[in-house]
């Protein structure tokens, strides 16, 4: 939810760190584990890329979904989920701790060669 | 499929890409302006020596009534602040008013038409802007109603607890993981409904568990009482001084 606010966010970060040069894209990470729809983040991205600053008009969003991932400390196995349902894939214990899933971030902006 | 996700290349996060584009990397946390508000507000709680508990549900689960059971019980030992928060109305402060809270403060997260349908860290800090923490053991913030989104907003409290209504249905912390996870303990509330519903309780056991392992259960009644005295020790247990 609330992928209109989240994209402001990302045009804010990005526009801040652009500098006044223009963007062609900006790469996201969004982990399987935010209640945020990447199809969403698209459409409200097109709304706000043209709306925020100059420099990100003709910017792309580019989402990396990051798939959400278990280790267990008892029998050391990785586990990547399906359902939000923390469990290890091996010895079935819940005792597991996440890796990754939960990103929701900035990592990258690519900017325009003058 | 990468070997080691945590260190993942999803691509090439710096210097020159396919295009010749200059690829700059940031690494910035989407929700950190959030969380650096949220971490504010939970040195001013420290510095105050109040325990904040973030307390949320979905819409009609019962939090203002076990709210209103818990003043009752507690108000006279603990000094008790409440941070009401709703889109419309102070319905839930004019409810709680009289019961044994030391303070309340009303957060409206609407501006006009409509509202946020979560506190974030920034209004809850609006909030205790009018709360004098200093007297204060105890902050209890009781979010909007929202199965979905209150779950995502740190807004610095110490704890977080679930109030879960037995006539929502077994199944919701399968429909609704990341809240269920979130849940240092739920109180699954209306337990005096139980005879006049076809809730299963084991599979619910079974749901929450799966989705939140360590989650504390108390099974309660806010109307006839019934386990509020354990729900009043698990909140006297965050009113402890640091």
């Amino acid at each position: 939810m609330h992928e209109l606010s989240i994209c402001s966010a990302i045009a804010d970060a990005a526009a801040r760190h652009a500098d006044g040069r223009s963007v062609s894209q900006v790469t996201v990470q969004i982990g399987h584990l935010r209640q945020v729809v990447p199809d969403a983040l698209q459409f409200s991205w097109e709304v706000v890329a043209t709306t925020t600053a100059e420099e990100l008009t003709k910017a792309d969003l580019i989402v990396e979904e990051v798939p959400a991932v278990v280790e267990c400390p008892s029998c050391g196995a990785r586990t990547t989920l399906e359902m939000p349902i923390l469990a290890c894939g091996s010895c079935g214990t819940f005792e597991v701790t996440l890796v990754s899933g939960e990103e929701l971030r900035v990592v990258s902006i690519d900017l325009v060669d003058a | 499929m990468d070997e080691h996700p945590n260190s993942h290349d999803v691509g090439d996060h710096s210097g020159y890409t396919e295009t010749g584009n200059t690829r700059v990397t940031i690494l910035e946390d989407l929700l950190s302006e959030n969380d650096r508000v949220a971490d504010d507000n939970g040195k001013r709680f420290a510095a105050a020596g109040v325990r904040a508990v973030n307390l949320m549900s979905s819409p009609g689960a019962g939090k203002t009534t076990l709210l209103r059971k818990t003043l009752e019980h507690l108000g006279h030992s603990l000094r008790i602040g409440v941070l009401e928060g709703d889109i419309a109305t102070t319905l839930d402060a004019d409810r709680l008013e009289g019961s044994g809270a030391a303070a309340i403060s009303v957060v409206n997260t609407s501006a006009g038409f409509g509202g946020e349908c979560h506190l974030d860290a920034v209004m809850v800090r609006s909030g205790i802007d009018r709360l004098p923490l200093t007297e204060l053991d105890l902050l209890i913030i009781e979010n909007v109603g929202n199965l979905v989104c209150p779950a995502e907003f740190r807004v610095g409290e110490d704890s977080r607890a679930m109030v879960f209504s037995v006539t929502e249905g077994e199944e919701k912390p399968l429909k609704y993981p990341v809240m269920f996870r979130a849940a240092d303990v739920v109180a699954v509330n209306k337990i005096d409904l139980l005879p006049h519903l076809d809730f299963d309780l084991d599979a619910f056991y079974l749901n929450l568990t799966s989705v939140n392992p360590s989650a504390r259960i108390i099974m309660a009644s806010a109307r006839t009482g019934e386990g509020v005295d354990e729900w009043c020790d698990w909140l006297s247990s965050q009113g402890a001084a640091v």
